[in-house]
Parts: C-alpha cells; structure tokens; sequence
C-alpha cells in the first residue's frame, strides 16, 4: 500500500470515528440551538483534520482532495452543519494551498495552521453586489503611516465569523480598481473586528451561525494572496466549494435514505409475510440517491482529471459548465431525496426525536440551492452556453 | 486587425473607461470588462472574422487584452488556411 492511500486511509478513519462518536451525539442540540458545532470542530482539531490538506512538507498530512470530498460526505451523514464548516474551513484552506505561488507569509501562515490547528472562515459575500462572488465594492485601502492596509467590509452572511480564528476576504484590489478586480486577504483574528449586523434563527443548517458582520481590519500588504482572484475562484474556490459542498448534501441525503430504510426494515419484522406497499417508495428513493451519488462521484473523478496536467483547463467555460451544473443537480436532488424520506417514514419521519427523524436533514438540504442562488448560477450558464461548444 | 479588435471591445466589453486609449496588452478585465460582457465580445468576434473558438481557447487568459485576441485569431486563421 503506498504512503499516500495509507495516509488517506489514517485521515478518513479518524473522521468516521468523530461522525459517528461527537458529530452524531451533538447534530440534534446543535440544530435545535442554532449553536456552533463547538464538540466535532474541538475533536476535528484534536485529531489534526483541519490541516489534513496542506503538504507534508508545510506541517500537514498532505491528505488527497479525494480524501477531503469522503470526510465531507462522512461528517454530512451525522451532522450536516458540522459539515459545513470542515467544508468551509477547507474549501479556504484549499485555495491558500494551491495559489500562495511560494509567498513566505502564507508558507509560514500554513504552518501556523497546522500547529495551532486554526479554523478559516470566508467573507466572500457583500451587500451590494446582488450576490455575484466576482465582484466587489470593499477595497484594500493602502498604506497609512503605520505602513499597514486596511478594509470595511459589510457581508451579509458570515458562517461561522465569531468562531473562526481567522478570515480570507475578498476585495478590489485597491480604491481605484473595477469591481471585477480582485483579491483575497486572510487576517488574523488579533487583525480584524466584526460587527454583528443580522441575526441568525434559519429553517435548517443552523449551526454553522451565520449572521451578518461589518468586518473590519488592518493588516501588511503580504497578507494579500498574490494571486489574483479571478485565476482563484476559476481554478479553487468555485469548482471545490461545488465538490465539496455536493459531497456533503449526499452525506445527508444518504443518512435520511438510511433512516426510512431502517424504518421498512422495521415494518417488515412487525409482520412477516405481509405485503409492505412502502418498501416499493424506498425502492424508488433509491433510484433518486443513485442520481445524486452518481453525479457527484463523477463531479469528482472530472475534477480530478481536469487538474491532473494542467489546472488551467479549469478556468475552460466548458468546465465552469460541468462544476456549475453538479452544483445546481446536487442542490435540487440531495432535498428531493429526503423529502422522499420522510414519504416513507411518515409521522415518525416528521416528529423530531424518533430514530426515523429526517426534518433536520430536509430543513439542511434545503439550503443547498440559496449558498450561490441556483437562479445566479443559471444566469452565469445562460450567458455560457452561448459560446461554448462542447457541453 | 487590433483596431477591429479594438472595435468590437468598445462596441460590447462595456468598459467604463475610453477604449482608444487602452493599451494592446492592457488587461480588459482589470479595465472592467466583466464575464458576461466578454462573452459577448467573443460572440462579435466570431461573428466578424468568421471563426469559431474552440473550447480550450474560451477562458479567461485568450481575452484578456487586445493582442492576446489578436494571437488567438491569428492561430485560428492560420488553422483554417492550413
């Protein structure tokens, strides 16, 4: 067996053992409190996973992306805000790994984050900009005498702000720059201060606490990713939260399968013999997970080639296509099938403390199409599929 | 060939600013031209030179400024006439 399997191996093995012992234990008092994750995210440290994905040589485990999008689908079965914010963290993490071009800030900045096992959390989103990730209106203000850059940001959604030890901010790139001209700046909570604007009482992912903050911050120039962000959210940001994110909703939607599975099961025993018309819907919500296990599995293995030899196959229009498209397919099917759950379960699969319970996975894949509205996405297709030719 | 270019960015890339006095291999986007209204630049210009572009050449990098255009289109002629 090689070094690399092994060490995915070791990595999944400790991320199923926390799904299943915290993740799981807590997902019903942090969905019902709408509080953070705070028992899976400690364990998740304890056990190193937050840097599972930087190199070996930074201090990480130089797990595999694979490996990345299995822990997501693994913790999305017990808890899915606790899978948001791993997903979230790397998603972020991700991005510093594969764009920091060599920069000594963020070498040293990786290393930090696997010795102190520190938690990333993004402000990507502003208010203003109708929604659109690559635009915005804050800027990096340069330089005052203290030699340091500064930022204001209002963001109208910051999952897991007040959590988080650190930030990566998008902005335009200085005062004078378009919109469109961006870049991404991670500070340190001793760098930066949020003002809570919003609340946060959500239908469903309700422990990744996500309110509205004015973030403000002040910072060294090195602190800017030196890539700009337009290569950043082709090649990372987008295609990986879409992987990710699609990885995880088929960790619910699987949990809510299981459920109305172990509800038949049951049903079946109580009367042996007996013909049992339900077991016919979970026949049939099985087709609909298999939809959504398929596309996502192939999501993955079509990233995975796509960067094997040259990442910038990635910023193609056909690709945004592809890792578009599994966004809007896996955000659709994933609340379609446990909604198909809880036709199976009936009255116990509705009723919140029963083992047949799916309302929090419904309410938590029901997010899915408004992280990036499905309807932007489809705007962005729109103008695509006008000029691509191989779709 | 830039000048038609150069054309076809002021008719559709709806930059803010003037674009005579945008330099060849001045960046469109850093100069505002935003994903939507690129594609739409390239919609004009294959419909002006009559070409079709492949999609290893639809991303960013092909339409970033007026001469990396005008090297996209020159390879594409260059195709057609081989």
């Amino acid at each position: 067996m090689s070094v690399a399997v092994d060490r995915d191996q070791i990595f999944l093995t400790g991320i199923r053992r926390i799904g299943e012992e915290v993740a799981a234990a807590n997902a019903d008092d942090v969905d019902r409190e709408a509080r953070f994750p705070a028992e899976t995210i400690a364990a998740l440290r304890e056990s190193h996973a937050l840097s599972a994905f930087i190199p070996v040589e930074l201090g990480g485990a130089g797990a595999s992306f694979q490996s990345l999008a299995g822990a997501c689908l693994e913790l999305g079965r017990h808890c899915g805000a606790s899978a948001m914010v791993f997903a979230m963290h790397q998603i972020q993490l991700a991005t510093i790994v594969r764009h920091l071009d060599d920069a000594p800030w963020f070498e040293d900045y990786l290393r930090d984050v696997a010795s102190e096992q520190r938690l990333i959390a993004s402000v990507t989103s502003e208010v203003g900009t109708g929604g659109d990730m690559g635009s915005s209106i804050a800027a990096v203000e340069h330089a005052g005498a203290d030699g340091l850059a500064t930022f204001e940001k209002q963001a109208p959604t910051v999952s897991y702000g007040a959590y988080a030890d650190d930030l990566l901010t998008t902005l335009r790139r200085s005062p004078e720059s378009e919109p469109g001209d961006q870049v991404c700046v991670l500070t340190r909570k001793d760098q930066h201060t949020l003002e809570q604007t919003s609340s946060w009482d959500p239908l469903g992912m309700r422990g990744t606490c996500s309110p509205g903050y004015i973030v403000r911050a002040r910072f060294p120039l090195e602190q800017v990713l030196p890539t700009q962000f337009a290569r950043v959210m082709n090649e990372s940001m987008v295609p990986i939260s879409h992987i990710l994110w699609s990885h995880l909703w088929l960790g619910i939607a699987t949990d809510a399968f299981a459920r109305a599975r172990a509800f038949v099961r049951a049903a079946a025993k109580r009367k042996p013999g007996e013909p049992l018309p339900v077991a016919i819907r979970l026949s049939q919500l099985m087709s609909e997970l298999s939809l959504l296990r398929a596309e996502v599995s192939s999501g993955l293995a079509e990233f995975i080639a796509a960067t094997a030899d040259d990442r910038s196959r990635l910023s193609e229009m056909a690709t945004i296509l592809r890792f578009n498209n599994l966004k809007i397919a896996s955000s659709e099917q994933a609340p379609r099938v446990c909604q198909g759950a809880l036709g199976v379960c009936g009255i116990v699969g509705f009723k919140n403390d029963t083992p047949f319970s799916v309302g929090r996975h419904l309410r938590d894949t029901m997010s899915a199409c408004l992280m990036v509205a499905n309807e932007r996405i489809h705007q962005t297709n729109a103008s695509l599929l006008l000029i691509a030719k191989e779709v | 060939m830039n000048e038609e270019i150069r054309k076809i960015i002021a008719d559709h890339a709806r930059l803010p600013g003037d674009v005579g006095a945008l330099a060849d291999g001045a960046n469109l986007y850093e100069a505002g031209m935003t994903s939507h209204a690129s594609v739409n630049v390239m919609l004009a210009l294959e419909d002006r030179f009559d070409i079709e572009f492949p999609d290893r050449m639809l991303k960013r990098s092909v339409f970033e400024s007026i001469s990396a255009i005008a090297a996209a289109l020159l390879e594409l002629q260059a195709q057609a006439a081989a």
